[in-house]
């Protein structure tokens, strides 16, 4: 059977996502206080990135933000091979006492932000971590449960949910492709 | 697909460019662990390794149980002192009866050259070669080279030159096949009767005076020169070995250029080099032992990846 | 005693150099001598008959350099069983170095290993004495009680003779009972901690290496002696081209110098050790391409007089171990001939007659010792061998103790079908 796509969200849609999900964390966290926002490696960075300039073009304040690569943290390490690649995990301040909201293209099994939560605790003891991601596509295997959503999808297991930004792939897209094999 | 080391690290000779360089950039983001609170991944929770130490060694040994235990991993610490090896049990014994305690990971430093394959050849468990004789020692190859390209940005092209007691040295074979894979030009300087008879075949250049080694590097690394070289009469005194072929600052500042400074360490100061190199602006020697530890972490990463007793376990789990 | 069985010997390629014979026929043999040979010769009455069509007759070979381990490590090998793996090599009569535990330095010792020899009822076992008593290289051991005894040569192989002085005065000595010096050429200073060939292969894997200059002092000083004293120096298991022109100038100045190779120095290279394999740690170790060639060469145009063996067995586990470490040598009597003719015969190198010369009549005639011929009336030491069969080195099979060779797996050609010693069969391969 072949496969067939179609985009969830066009460059503009997703412009627009990004923009409401600022301002929902803005109005969750009352304002930019303390608010810490880090991106999951790799697409979630990017994210993190629009987020944050959105949050300094409304209110005037750069955020502090971050980026985190889970990798070391998975709980599939030891059945996957070869090993991946590892990313680069920066966290520019101290996050004692702060508001982390993890920033995430997809949300899917909980299992990337199981890891995240992990390795964030190694880095301090936030007073609240909360979890913003672009897209919510079910089938969670943990109980995680995002605090704000971009769009959510209706993707069935098989399906893939693959979100492109300009930075990394040369075009801002988030397309679902369903059927096939998987 | 296979791990993209295979089971082993046993030397450099071995081991392609690219399988090079994946060691290296792994070893980039894994430097950021040591500067966290917590210094401490969860990666290789579960797995034991052993750190089988036939030979005395502070440094390298340290470095690897960081790296480990900054990965998680359980580790045990056999040195030849007071253990069976001290009762005469054999390196196959030895093998054997790690491989009967189901051992993820072997760390292996011995004095006989080509120690650390014939353990390899004989278990299942991952060897990591820490030193074999006077053979080869990896990880200290892979993070000078990790040093230098942070320096430089890149390996290509640069000079590097070994200095001192080439023919003895495991650290300078080490260096001479990942330098020469990587693009370096390489060279060795030091009295002959330090260096390998064939070293030429080896594909260097050899300078005879340490001056002329130092016009033309780029970086030096400076080789430890044990003190029982002198006598076992490879050279006549310390204090001739100093004037001749030492790394002194006036030597350093006659080069027409900054020229960086490398040591595996442990240093003797005033002998294979001075302490006002040791210490300048130029010497990267503490880089080299930060760089180490994420070097190992590295290797102890990307070999997990082809441990048939974790995958098995992790089948069982499932 | 009963006299054995005749045996006839049918059709077979019959080679013997020290008779100028190559050619097809019959060979009988009769209360332990030869009794005829050439032609068809009729079967006599109660003769055990063997069919050798397609094999060659040869006379048997003789190892004038092999360990037996006996007395002192049994456990490795026996006189018994390296003597009967000698014969499953083809080789009739074999000289067992006196390097044991004790040393073979005395007329009892000698004898010792000459009585376990003839118990043994398979190749004859000659004793080598040593030069020094205990081969500790101080104070000349009894040459003369010693060949009362029955040694057959001095050596004190396991080790060079250090002092040139001990070994002008064995050479000197030595000329009253016409014996040969047997040297193993090693200057120890050079080769101290030595594991392998000095060169890139020595230089890469970080092992100390054995320089050819170890080797080619030791044989110019004994070269030089043999000349000032007159006397026989037989230099043992030599390795180098530099060897090799050493031993071409003595002998273009007629000095009683002659000289072995083993079978390994003329088949492999140092790149042998590459993967630490302790199967390839001998002394002297193997060299370059370059030294396999000079040696091939002088087998053939004569500079090296015969190919001993050095059978030299370990047991299994002290060679499973770190190559400083591990111990010298490997087996070499099942191996011999098949290698010989592998790397020399089938490439062209050498004829099958000079091989059967260098394998069994030299070592005969300059080590007098009966044998190394196929003439009527000389001793019935027969080897017959199938020139152009295949085999592959199973190690398990050997009947020597010693398993350690590096040439397991390989297949080699030229196999071993018969072997007779004082006209008795002691070795027979069905098939």
């Amino acid at each position: 059977m072949p496969n067939s796509s179609s985009i969830v969200l066009s460059a503009r849609a997703l412009e627009r996502t990004v923009t409401r999900m600022a301002d929902e964390i803005l109005e969750r966290n009352d304002g930019t206080d303390g608010l810490v926002l880090v991106g999951i490696q790799r697409r979630g960075v990017q994210i993190a990135e629009r987020i944050a300039a959105r949050i300094e073009s409304s209110e005037g304040v750069r955020v502090p933000l971050g980026a985190l690569d889970i990798t070391l943290y998975r709980d599939d390490l030891q059945t996957v091979g070869p090993r991946p690649v590892v990313g680069k995990t920066l966290i520019p301040i101290a996050l004692d006492g702060r508001n982390v909201v993890i920033v995430d293209d997809v949300l899917f099994t909980g299992r990337t932000i199981r890891a995240a939560l992990d390795e964030l605790a190694d880095f301090g003891r936030p007073a609240r971590v909360g979890l913003a991601v672009l897209i919510d596509r079910g089938g969670r295997e943990l109980p995680i449960q995002p605090d704000v959503v971009g769009t959510h999808v209706e993707a069935p297991h098989g399906a893939r949910v693959d979100v492109f930004v300009k930075e990394l792939d040369g075009k801002d897209e988030v397309v679902l492709t369903s059927g096939g094999t998987a | 697909m296979s791990a993209p080391l295979g089971k082993d690290l046993l030397g450099l000779e071995q081991l392609t460019a690219e399988q090079i360089t994946l060691v290296l950039d792994t070893a980039v983001p894994l430097k950021e662990i040591s500067e966290r609170t917590i210094k401490k991944v969860p990666t290789l929770r579960g797995a034991t390794i052993v750190n089988l130490f036939f030979e005395a060694s502070t440094r390298t040994r340290i470095s690897f149980e960081f790296a480990e235990k900054r990965m998680s991993a359980d580790t045990v610490n056999v040195g030849a002192a007071g253990s069976s090896v001290s009762k005469g049990e054999t390196l196959v014994d030895t093998a054997r009866n790690l491989e009967a305690m189901r051992i993820d990971m072997v760390v292996i430093r011995h004095p006989a050259s080509g120690a650390a394959q014939f353990l390899a050849e004989r278990i299942e468990s991952n060897v990591i070669n820490a030193g074999d004789g006077t053979h080869e020692h990896p990880t200290q190859g892979l993070l000078d080279l990790l040093t230098l390209r942070d320096h430089f940005g890149t390996i290509a092209g640069k000079k590097v030159c070994l200095c001192g007691d080439v023919l003895h040295s495991r650290v300078a074979r080490s260096n001479i096949w990942g330098l020469s894979k990587l693009g370096a030009e390489v060279a060795v300087c030091g009295p002959r009767s330090l260096l390998p008879n064939a070293i030429e075949d080896m594909g260097v250049r050899v300078f005879d005076r340490i001056e002329a080694a130092i016009e033309w590097a780029d970086a030096l690394n400076v080789l430890r020169l044990q003190l029982e070289r002198m006598h076992a009469g490879y050279i006549p005194s310390l204090r001739e070995y100093n004037r001749v072929f030492g790394v002194t600052r006036e030597r350093l500042e006659r080069a027409p250029r900054d020229v960086l400074i490398l040591h595996p360490g442990p240093m003797n100061r005033g002998v294979e080099i001075d302490s006002d190199v040791a210490d300048g602006p130029h010497s990267v020697i503490l880089n080299q032992v930060t760089n180490g530890v994420a070097i190992r972490m590295a290797v102890l990463y990307l070999l997990s990846g082809n441990s048939p007793q974790l995958a098995e376990a992790a089948k069982g789990a499932a | 005693m009963s006299a054995h069985r005749d045996v006839l010997l049918k059709g077979g390629r019959l080679v013997d150099p020290s008779s100028k014979l190559d050619g097809i026929g019959d060979l009988l043999v009769r209360d332990g001598k030869i009794e005829s040979v050439g032609g068809t010769i009729a079967a006599p009455a109660d003769a055990t008959v063997i069919d050798c069509t397609g094999q060659v007759v040869a006379p048997g070979f003789i190892d004038v350099h092999c360990h037996l381990r006996e007395p002192g490590r049994e456990d490795v090998e026996t006189i018994a069983t390296g003597a009967r793996a000698a014969a499953a090599g083809g080789f009739t009569a074999v000289c067992a170095m006196p390097n044991t535990d004790p040393v073979t330095d005395n007329q009892a010792a000698v004898g010792f290993v000459l009585k376990q020899g003839k118990a043994a009822a398979a190749a004859r076992v000659y004793p080598i004495g040593a030069i020094s008593i205990g081969e500790r290289g101080e104070r000349l051991a009894e040459f003369g009680e010693m060949v009362g005894a029955g040694a057959i040569a001095v050596s004190d192989d396991g080790k060079p003779v250090v002092s040139a002085q001990l070994m002008r005065t064995a050479l000197e000595y030595a000329r009253t009972f016409g014996i040969p010096v047997a040297d193993h050429c090693e200057d120890p200073t050079l080769a101290e901690g030595g594991a392998m060939n000095e060169g890139l292969v020595s230089a890469r894997l970080g092992l100390k290496g054995i320089p050819s200059e170890a080797e080619e002092i030791m044989a110019i000083r004994d070269i030089l002696l043999a000349r000032r004293t007159g006397g026989h120096v037989h230099l043992c298991h030599m390795s180098t081209r530099g060897s090799v022109e050493l031993i071409r100038w003595g002998k273009d100045r007629n000095i009683r110098v002659t000289a072995e190779v083993c079978p390994h120095h003329l088949s492999l290279t140092e790149t042998e050790v590459e993967g630490y394999d302790t199967h390839a740690k001998m002394n002297p170790p193997l060299r370059t391409a370059d030294d396999v060639d000079a040696l091939q060469q002088a087998v053939k145009d004569g500079t090296i007089d015969v190919i001993a063996t050095d059978h030299a067995p370990h047991h299994y586990d002290e060679k499973e171990r770190e190559f400083a470490d591990a111990p010298n040598g490997i087996v070499g009597f099942e191996t011999a001939l098949a290698v010989n003719i592998t790397w020399l015969v089938k490439p062209g190198i050498i004829s099958l007659a000079t091989l059967i010369d260098k394998m069994s009549c030299a070592p005969a005639k300059l080590f007098h010792l009966p044998g190394g011929t196929l003439r009527r009336g000389g001793a019935a030491d027969v080897t017959v061998f199938d020139p152009v069969r295949e085999w592959t080195v199973e190690p398990t099979r050997f009947f020597t103790k010693g398993r350690n060779t590096p040439y397991t797996g390989r297949t080699l050609t030229g196999l071993v079908a018969c072997v007779l010693v004082d006209g008795r069969i002691v070795h027979t391969v069905k098939g």
